[in-house]
């Protein structure tokens, strides 16, 4: 496009002996700012230790400084939208799971959710708790593969061992309730796909086993880092942003909480029963690196607290208690969007049907999507050798950043 | 510095009704409202400003999407709007029709610097100008597209 071009002086001429008038230079210098000697791009990926996934970022570097910066997404771009709208809704289902690898049943739960919203259907108590403790073991494998790759990213291999570790236990989890470990098929549209009483995985039995092996893990994560002065002193004060600019940015999740916006989805605009569990949002007003980090565990802690009060409910409702209803195949035309607290940020999706049984538009707003597209206003002014920690605690996930 | 944090109350979505339409008599029509949701139909000539007005009177900070319809007939742009302060956990959704021979609406990336890309994103997908967007370019396709993916009229090629 023409806005990014710069004029470069007619080179030939000079070399034949054109005069060299001091316009020229300063034209030269005001439109290529980015060929001023004293400033270099440097391109970061799509194969560099600090991008996780295939992204580039080009930063702009003053010496140590970095002036600009400017995040290119796309490499993984399917149309995953475009393919939703050829396809059935149940055969959404699986698709929904690889938006995110890393909380593969949010993306699912949000379409189902979406689904029954436009149905004008509830779905039953247990399915709801079952899918709140479902959305709460993938935010806890989330996090802990965000910490285990700060942990590299931040020169500390035991943490990234550790908490692989703790999140192997978050797995079984998985397996226990679906049977898979990452791309789960577990939600369906009017519950889920089948109950938890199962005696062959007892899967409650070993939830709370995992529960209290947690409570006592975390710690043991916690103490590696907050006293650990080559994680502390990378993290306190990088990366600041304003609760204001964070707001105007759309940066949300962890990283808005981070900076003192008292907001998640989950209390606020409550969906599925997360208003009948009790639980506490962390907020810290410091919007450094270091209190996104602190927000994230603070939330882990969080999210074993709200498992522990729904794997109750689930027991108490019991084993006869229905998981999952008939629903139609076809969904009445009209609009529909639902939000969703992801371990990232809010996700959303935004459904246009038109009374056939595929969707007529199917949105996916992504909050990778937008928190990385703010890497200028996080960056300005760190130095090169801050980049991937700042970056890292976005906590990139391509598959729905692209779609 | 901490801005006014309110309680939900039910009579939320009644009052921004009451002040979008009162503002924008004629222009703006609520369609609905459900909890914690409003719905809006806006002409185009005055989205711009209906954005101002949520921004800067009613302190919804924060973009959420913009999205692209494509209706055949007429396109369309759907802005999702979030309050974190004064209405706690409202969206305001925004519907904006637009004629498919002019294909253009005022960007609003200057209002919120979260729907600049998204508004890219419309842009190449669905081919629908951003006026005065500071910086209108291929997103997640790649740069020599010559067309736009996501309108009915590109079809997929069938699985034999």
């Amino acid at each position: 496009m023409a806005q990014n071009e710069c004029q470069i002086p007619d080179t030939i001429a000079i070399a034949q002996g054109a005069e060299v008038t001091k316009e020229m230079v300063d034209q030269y210098n005001a439109q290529s700012g980015q060929m001023d000697m004293d400033k270099m791009w440097i391109i970061m990926g799509p194969q560099h230790p600090f991008s996780h996934g295939l992204w580039t970022l080009k930063i702009c570097a003053d010496g140590e400084i970095v002036t600009d910066a400017d995040p290119i997404v796309g490499y993984l771009h399917r149309g995953w939208e475009k393919e939703a709208e050829n396809r059935t809704y149940p055969k959404i289902i699986p698709m929904a799971d690889r938006l995110c690898y890393a909380a593969s049943m949010t993306y699912t739960h949000l379409f189902c959710m979406t689904c029954e919203k436009a149905l004008g259907i509830e779905v039953p108590e247990k399915a709801k708790y079952i899918r709140i403790v479902a959305d709460e073991i993938n935010r806890l494998q989330s996090h802990l593969m965000w910490l285990a790759a700060v942990g590299t990213d931040l020169g500390n291999y035991t943490a990234f061992l550790w908490a692989s570790r703790e999140r192997e236990y978050w797995m079984d989890m998985n397996i226990r309730l679906c049977g898979a470990r990452l791309t789960t098929n577990y939600p369906r549209i009017g519950g889920v796909r089948n109950d938890v009483f199962d005696e062959s995985t007892r899967f409650l039995r070993d939830l709370y086993r995992c529960c209290d092996h947690f409570d006592k893990s975390i710690w043991e994560l916690i103490n590696l880092i907050d006293n650990n002065s080559t994680f502390t002193s990378r993290m306190i004060g990088n990366g600041i942003i304003s609760r204001e600019r964070c707001a105007n940015l759309g940066i949300t999740g962890p990283a808005a909480r981070g900076t003192g916006i008292d907001y998640d989805i989950r209390r606020d605009d409550p969906y599925d029963n997360y208003d009948k569990v009790d639980f506490e949002v962390p907020v810290l007003t410091t919007g450094d690196s270091y209190a996104r980090y602190m927000v994230r565990m603070e939330e882990m802690i969080q999210s074993v607290k709200i498992i522990r009060q729904a794997a109750k409910k689930i027991e108490a409702l019991g084993e006869k208690a229905p998981y999952r209803l008939k629903v139609p195949s076809k969904i009445p035309a009209g609009r529909t969007f639902c939000k969703l607290e992801d371990p990232r940020g809010e996700s959303m999706m935004y459904l246009v049907s038109d009374g056939s049984d595929q969707p007529y538009r199917l949105k996916v707003r992504s909050p990778i999507f937008v928190n990385v597209s703010s890497s200028k206003d996080l960056l300005e002014g760190c130095r090169i050798a801050d980049v991937p920690v700042i970056m890292a605690m976005i906590d990139m996930c391509l598959g729905e950043t692209d779609r | 510095m901490a801005k006014e944090v309110r309680e939900y109350k039910d009579t939320w979505e009644s009052e921004i009704k009451g002040l979008i339409e009162s503002k924008f008599s004629g222009k703006a029509t609520v369609s609905k409202t459900e909890t914690r949701r409003v719905y809006v139909k806006a002409d185009r000539s005055i989205s711009f400003d209906l954005c101002k007005f949520l921004r800067d009177d009613l302190d919804f900070e924060h973009c959420a999407t913009v999205i692209g319809v494509d209706m055949v007939d007429y396109m369309q742009v759907v802005y999702h709007i979030d309050n974190y302060t004064k209405y706690k956990g409202v969206v305001v959704e925004v519907e904006v029709d637009i004629p498919n021979d002019d294909l253009h609406i005022e960007s609003v990336a200057c209002l919120w610097g979260g729907a600049n890309w998204h508004e890219r994103e419309t842009w190449e997908l669905f081919g629908i100008v951003f006026d005065n967007h500071p910086r209108l370019e291929r997103l997640l396709t790649p740069e020599n597209y010559e067309f736009f993916p996501f309108r009915k009229s590109y079809k997929l090629r069938e699985v034999q």
